[in-house]
């Protein structure tokens, strides 16, 4: 039997187990509540005429995203190709310099570059590429986009490579092979799963990001695969008809949405998995 | 640094052959270490180019807000009328709604991510359960944040307009509130997983002892789990925190886009981020422009301030 005390002080413990388990699974609540109302709304949209059409004037019903679909890829590949490379090469300048002053000094930019707002990334790619050529351009969007990359894939190739044993790295270089060999033919194989990862998270970053589009790519009602000109791109395309006041459009961006919420949810669930097998394998 | 002359040309025979094929054998090795010294200096212009670039960004947006600043000065900040149209600028409708906003979406999030990391680090660490529910967290953050906007926008608002309606106040719906709701969502896991992985550094031997005192399960969370990780639990709130403040697309979406000073959490109003967002396109006045660029200026050194603050946190809790 026990006191009444002992019983007051067990019986709280156990409410706030249940209040934590409450209110850490209601978390989950508006996760769900969006897949499905986006799912709901936007499955209805799509078909191959969706995919392959560009949006009807307002009044006219049909119409597609096609011109939004290709620019994305365009402007996130313009901005891979860009970001890639310099951000691996950052990760391998941090992991094989740990104490140099210049490594301090980037690994602080870094931190600051992830954590500065989209619009000001926007803002800044505005007066680099967009008023000194005096239009808005794909490329000017693109650039903005890469600055967005850089930090994520700068922080997981410098944390993969922080986790590999020194002595791979030692043997490489004792048997006579020259620094860059070794980072290319041992160093980056060896971490290609944490880099690989960092790379697909960072792409599933700015395929939804809005904001440094804005004054940059700006948006296109065409299909244009100029870089140098204006480009349509999924989240501009979602932000411009979600905002406007006609149902057709509305239409437009439902089926948008769920085509980059799955975009982006599978590649986010696939670096999990990924990542997952292979540190399992290391 | 190597240089050629530094080479060793070791001749072991003195045969014309020898000689040629030493000679080889030694340029060989001089190409080779110059590609590695190319290589290293590559490295380093890489990392040197990151720290340009964030000098850049803070030089371009201190150069374009150089005439706002002149023109408008310090008071700007906190000058209460917003009116282009009449070269009339102030801040400070923005400045309160970005704080009002932000504020309330910390306050809304942090009993949930805080009961997100106590259920992930101290309850249940691993389990199919968890294993789910930290998944779905981490998801969260990866929706766009256009998504957020839209989806606030159909769903989100007109069950807040009929909340307020039943509650007497004028039935709205975008305002303030609904964009606080919006970021309370969108700012949870960065919190949770930060103090979910603090409540893991948790020594076991300190959670032992108080067991073994005869706590129970809930004094010894509060009593030495959330005191232990407290800083670290700080600094995952200050990250959410930064995130708020500068979140764009979600909030212009679902605020209202009025310059007015709001008058309640219910009323529409406008962030710094929603305001650039909304009117960088249609500046047609300098000035003008470069009040906006000066709130972006704002935005990033107040990011910059709270994301190092929360790093250097989490460095020196991770380090102890």
């Amino acid at each position: 039997m026990q006191p009444s005390h002992v019983k007051y002080r067990l019986g709280k413990s156990y409410g706030f187990q249940i209040l934590t388990y409450i209110l850490a699974f209601a978390c989950v609540v508006p996760l769900i509540a969006i897949l499905f109302f986006i799912i709901k709304a936007g499955v209805t949209k799509i078909n191959w005429h969706f995919l392959v059409n560009i949006p009807k004037p307002v009044g006219e019903t049909g119409g597609g995203i096609a011109n939004a679909l290709v620019g994305s890829i365009l402007i996130i590949l313009v901005a891979s190709v860009i970001a890639i490379p310099i951000g691996i090469m950052a990760g391998v300048y941090l992991s094989e310099n740990r104490k140099s002053r210049l490594a301090y000094w980037c690994r602080l930019s870094t931190d600051i570059l992830q954590g500065v707002p989209s619009i000001v990334i926007g803002i800044v790619a505005y007066f680099w590429l967009v008023k000194p050529f005096g239009k808005f351009s794909a490329l000017s969007g693109s650039a903005a986009l890469a600055i967005m990359m850089l930090p994520i894939v700068i922080r997981s190739t410098e944390e993969t490579l922080k986790l590999l044993p020194d002595s791979l790295k030692e043997a490489a270089l004792a048997l006579g092979m020259p620094f860059h060999r070794v980072i290319f033919k041992v160093i980056i194989p060896v971490g290609v799963s944490g880099i690989l990862s960092g790379v697909m998270l960072s792409i599933a970053r700015i395929t939804g990001e809005t904001a440094p589009l804005l004054f940059t790519a700006f948006g296109n009602p065409y299909l244009s695969t100029k870089l140098t000109q204006p480009m349509q791109s999924l989240p501009l395309l979602i932000f411009n008809y979600a905002t406007s006041p006609y149902n057709e459009w509305h239409d437009l961006a439902w089926g948008a949405s769920l085509i980059l919420l799955v975009w982006v949810l599978f590649l986010n669930i696939f670096t999990k998995i990924v990542t997952r097998k292979w540190k399992v394998q290391l | 640094m190597v240089t050629r002359s530094d080479l060793p040309l070791r001749v072991i025979n003195s045969t014309p052959e020898a000689i040629l094929k030493a000679k080889k054998r030694a340029r060989r090795s001089f190409r080779q270490i110059r590609t590695e010294n190319v290589f290293k200096r590559t490295l380093s212009i890489m990392g040197l180019v990151i720290i340009i670039l964030v000098l850049g960004i803070l030089l371009t947006l201190v150069v374009q807000s150089l005439p706002s600043i002149k023109a408008l000065g310090l008071k700007y900040l906190w000058s209460k009328v917003w009116d282009p149209v009449q070269d009339i600028y102030g801040a400070w409708p923005f400045l309160l709604g970005t704080l009002l906003s932000s504020f309330l979406a910390l306050i809304i999030s942090i009993p949930f991510s805080i009961a997100v990391a106590i259920f992930l680090g101290e309850y249940h660490p691993k389990g199919w359960l968890p294993n789910f529910l930290k998944n779905t967290v981490e998801l969260i953050a990866a929706v766009p944040s256009v998504i957020y906007g839209f989806w606030g926008l159909a769903v989100l608002v007109p069950i807040v307009r009929s909340f307020e309606s039943s509650i007497g106040v004028e039935p709205v719906g975008v305002g303030i509130f609904s964009s606080s709701l919006i970021l309370a969502v969108m700012i949870i896991p960065y919190a949770a997983s930060l103090g979910r992985s603090m409540i893991h550094l948790v020594p076991s031997h300190l959670k032992e002892a108080a067991y073994g005192l005869g706590a129970t399960r809930w004094e010894v969370i509060r009593s030495v789990v959330l005191p232990y990780t407290k800083s670290g639990l700080f600094a995952g709130i200050l990250l959410s925190l930064g995130r708020a403040l500068g979140e764009t697309m979600a909030v212009t979406m679902v605020i209202g886009n009025t310059s007015l000073i709001p008058k309640s959490i219910f009323a529409p109003g406008n962030t710094m981020a929603s305001v650039i967002a909304n009117e960088f396109t249609e500046a047609d006045k300098p000035v003008y422009l470069s009040a906006l660029i000066e709130l972006g200026l704002v935005l990033f050194l107040v990011t910059v301030v709270i994301n190092l603050i929360g790093k250097k946190i989490i460095d020196r809790f991770t380090n102890e």
